[in-house]
C-alpha cells in the first residue's frame, strides 16, 4: 500500500518496502506482499494490539511463520513515577507505588512500606495484626492478579470461556477489598507503619464466604483448562526456558519455579512474618507456557490457605491496634468509614478542634510535612505474582525519599521475550509472553 | 552538655517548618569487622579468591542489617565474575541509580543488589563515578539481565556503560533531551486551577526539608 501515513513516513525506514496495515482492503496487501520477491518481513506488533498485554511493542523478524528475531520495545506507559516520589511525603509515597503494578497494588505497597520501615527501624514494631491484615490482602491479591494471567492468557490464545470465570472470582476479591478499603485498585491501603484502617465490622465472615466459593469456582477453570489437548498443544513445549537462562537473566516468579527449582521468597527470605504459614512452593520442572500455567492454577489454592490461616489470626487478634504507637509516624486520626461513605473520625475533629490546640499542629504538621526517615538506603524483597518486587530506597534524612527505585518483575522478566520466541512460530509469541505476565503500568513505571 | 538555642531548637531556629534547612545524604562512612551475620564470611571468601580485595573495594559498609561493597569501577566486572563464580551470586536483580549533586567527584552512583541462590544470601555492590566523567563498564556479559537495566540507568542518569551491546534509551522516547532522574533536571508541572483557587506545580510548592 502506497498510501500516505502520516505516522510511518518513508523516511523512518532505511531499508525494503513499508506495508502500512492501518484498516482496508486486506486482499490487495496479500497480493502485495505475495508478489514481492523477498522471504524475510519486519513486523511491528503493537504498542496498540490485543494479545500483547496492554502497550508492548514487539518487533518481530519472520521467515515465514518462524520467528528470526524478537525484540521488546517498552515505555509506552512511562509516567514518571520514581521521580514524582521525590516530590511528595513518604506516606504519599503508597499512592504512587500502589500505580505501577496495577493488578498487584498490595505488592507494590507492601515492599515500599518494608523498605520504608527498614529506614525507619520500626521493623519489629509493626503490630502484629496490622502484619497479618498485609498477608491477607497479598494473598487475594495474588489470587486476583493470576486470575488476569489465566484470564487473558487464554484468551489471547484464543479460549475465550476461561476468561468469564477468572474476572467472575477477580470480580469475589475485588468487592473484598473494596469492603475493606473502600477501593477495587490502587488503594493505598497498606502504609508505612501499618495499614490504614483495621478491617470493617463483619468482614472475617464475608471473606471466609469469598473463600468457599472462590474453592469451589475454581474448578471451573481447571476443568476448562487442565488437560485439555487444545490447550496443551498451543502451551507444552512452547516459551522453553531453563534454570540456567532464568539466573543469567534474573528471572524469578513462576517463570523460574516452572524450572523446577523452588525459589519463593515467602520460604527462603520470610517476611510479614510468612514464616508462620503453612503453605506449598508450587513448581513444574517442564520450562514451559504449561509449566506456568499450572503453577498459577496450583498457587490459587495455595493463597486461599493462607487467607484462611489469616482468618484464623485476625479472630485472635481482634481489637489489637493496626498502626505503630509511635505517634510521630502514625497518624492521629482513627479513620472509619462513616455513614456516607467517606472515612472520617468524628471523635478525633471534636479533640483537635474543640479542646487541643496541640494536637491540631501536631496533626497538621504530620500531614502536611510528614515524617523524618534517617538517612541510609534498602534494599527490600519480596515475592509478587511476577517474581522478585523490590523496593531500592534511598533517604538523606528528609521527609521526602531521596530516590525510589523498584525492581519490578515485568520489567526484568519481559527481557526473556527474545530467549523464548525466537525459532519458534509467530503464533507462540503469545503464549509465551502471556507466561511471563508482563503489566506493563510495572515494567514502565 | 550545653544547650541550645530556645526550648530545645537547633540549627536556625526557624520553627515553622520552612527553613529551606538543605540536607545531604550522610554518607554512612566505612564499617569496622566483625561486620555480623554473613557478611564476615563473604568479606572472608572473596579476599580469599581475589587477592586485590584491598585494592578494588574502596569501602564495606554494614547499615540496617545490609552489606554494601563499594567497588571502583575499574574492577568492577572482575569483582562481578568472581562473585558470581566462586560465591555463587548467581543473580543481579539489576542496577539503579542515583544522584548525589552534594558529592562532588561522586556525583553518580549505580546500585547493584545480588542475590545467591545456592547461599540464599544478598549483597549490593555500588560504584560511583563523577559527572564529568560518567563511564562504568557493562556487567551486561556476567549477568545478562542486567542489559535493560543498564539502559534504564544510562536513559534516567546518563551514565554511560561501555560495553553494552545496545545502550539505548528503554522508557523515554528515543529522541528526548536530558536524562529526567538526575537531581538538577526540573520535575516540571503547569499551575492547575480548580475553583478560582490555583495549586502550583509539585516542584514549587511549598517545600519542607
Amino acid at each position: 500500500m502506497t498510501t500516505f501515513d502520516p505516522y510511518a513516513p518513508s523516511r523512518d525506514t532505511t531499508e525494503g518496502t513499508v506495508y502500512s496495515v492501518t484498516g482496508g482492503d486486506w486482499d490487495s496487501l496479500v497480493q502485495e506482499i505475495g508478489s514481492t520477491k523477498e522471504e524475510r518481513v519486519v513486523v511491528n506488533m503493537g504498542p496498540q494490539h490485543p494479545s500483547t498485554h496492554g502497550v508492548l511493542r514487539l518487533v518481530l523478524e519472520l521467515e515465514g511463520e518462524t520467528v528470526t528475531e524478537a525484540r521488546a520495545g517498552i515505555g509506552y506507559l512511562h509516567t514518571g513515577i520514581e521521580k514524582n516520589m521525590e516530590y511528595r511525603s513518604w506516606t504519599q509515597g503508597t499512592t504512587f507505588v500502589t500505580r505501577m503494578d496495577y493488578l498487584a497494588p498490595l505488592f507494590n505497597e507492601t515492599a515500599y512500606c518494608l523498605a520504608v520501615e527498614k529506614l525507619l527501624g520500626i521493623t519489629q514494631d509493626v503490630p502484629e495484626r496490622a502484619s497479618v491484615i498485609r498477608v491477607m490482602m497479598m494473598e487475594l491479591n495474588r489470587i486476583s492478579s493470576h486470575m488476569v494471567a489465566l484470564g487473558t492468557g487464554a484468551l489471547e490464545l484464543g479460549a475465550i470461556s476461561p476468561m468469564f470465570f477468572a474476572f467472575r472470582e477477580r470480580e469475589t476479591v475485588l468487592d473484598i477489598f473494596e469492603m475493606i478499603s473502600g477501593l477495587r485498585m490502587n488503594m493505598a491501603y497498606v502504609r508505612p507503619g501499618g495499614v490504614q484502617q483495621d478491617l470493617p465490622a463483619g468482614a472475617i465472615p464475608k471473606i471466609r464466604d469469598a473463600v468457599k466459593l472462590m474453592r469451589k469456582n475454581f474448578k471451573d477453570n481447571t476443568t476448562l483448562l487442565v488437560g485439555n489437548s487444545i490447550w496443551m498443544k498451543r502451551t507444552q513445549g512452547i516459551g522453553y526456558l531453563d534454570l540456567a537462562g532464568c539466573t543469567t537473566l534474573g528471572i524469578t516468579g513462576p517463570v523460574l519455579r516452572s524450572t523446577g527449582l523452588p525459589w519463593d521468597l515467602r520460604k527462603m527470605q520470610p517476611y510479614c512474618g510468612y514464616e508462620d504459614y503453612n503453605f506449598d512452593v508450587i513448581t513444574a520442572d517442564t520450562c514451559d507456557v504449561y509449566g506456568r500455567f499450572l503453577i498459577r492454577m496450583n498457587e490459587l489454592e495455595q493463597s486461599l490457605r493462607i487467607v484462611e490461616q489469616a482468618l484464623d489470626k485476625l479472630e485472635k487478634l481482634e481489637g489489637a491496634p493496626v498502626m505503630v504507637a509511635d505517634k510521630k509516624i502514625a497518624w492521629p486520626a482513627q479513620l472509619a468509614m462513616g455513614g456516607d461513605g467517606l472515612g472520617n473520625s468524628l471523635n478525633h475533629i471534636r479533640e483537635i478542634m474543640g479542646t487541643s490546640m496541640e494536637s491540631l499542629i501536631h496533626h497538621f504538621k504530620l500531614v502536611t510535612e510528614g515524617f523524618h526517615v534517617p538517612a541510609g538506603q534498602v534494599y527490600v524483597a519480596i515475592e509478587s505474582p511476577r517474581g522478585e518486587l523490590g523496593a531500592q530506597v534511598v533517604s538523606d534524612g528528609g521527609t521526602k525519599p531521596y530516590r525510589m527505585h523498584f525492581r519490578e518483575p515485568s520489567f526484568n522478566n519481559l527481557q526473556a521475550t527474545s530467549a523464548m520466541s525466537e525459532g519458534g512460530m509467530v503464533a507462540d509469541i503469545i503464549g509465551a509472553v502471556a507466561s511471563i505476565d508482563p503489566v506493563m503500568g510495572g515494567v514502565d513505571r | 552538655m550545653s544547650e541550645q538555642g530556645m526550648f530545645g531548637a537547633k540549627g536556625t531556629g526557624d520553627t515553622s517548618g520552612y527553613g529551606g534547612l538543605a540536607r545531604t545524604a550522610a554518607s554512612t562512612g566505612s564499617s569496622e569487622r566483625p561486620y555480623g551475620s554473613y557478611f564476615d564470611e563473604v568479606a572472608d571468601d572473596l579476599e580469599r579468591a581475589y587477592p586485590m580485595f584491598s585494592d578494588a573495594i574502596e569501602r564495606v559498609v554494614v547499615d540496617r542489617g545490609e552489606l554494601t561493597l563499594h567497588v571502583k569501577r575499574e574492577k568492577l566486572v572482575e569483582v562481578s565474575k568472581i562473585l558470581r563464580d566462586s560465591l555463587k551470586f548467581e543473580m543481579c536483580m539489576g542496577v539503579s541509580g542515583v544522584n548525589y549533586p552534594a558529592d562532588a567527584g561522586r556525583e553518580l552512583h549505580a546500585v547493584y543488589p545480588l542475590l545467591s541462590l545456592t547461599n540464599n544470601r544478598r549483597i549490593r555492590l555500588e560504584v560511583s563515578v563523577p559527572d564529568a566523567d560518567p563511564h562504568i563498564p557493562s556487567v551486561v556479559e556476567v549477568w545478562a539481565g542486567n542489559n535493560w537495566h543498564e539502559r534504564e540507568v544510562f536513559d534516567m542518569f546518563g551514565i554511560i556503560f561501555d560495553g553494552h551491546p545496545g545502550l539505548t534509551r528503554i522508557l523515554m522516547p528515543d529522541d528526548w533531551q536530558g536524562h529526567p532522574q538526575r537531581k538538577d533536571y526540573a520535575l516540571g508541572g503547569i499551575p492547575v486551577e480548580y475553583k478560582g483557587a490555583t495549586t502550583p506545580p509539585p516542584n514549587e510548592r511549598r517545600s519542607y526539608k
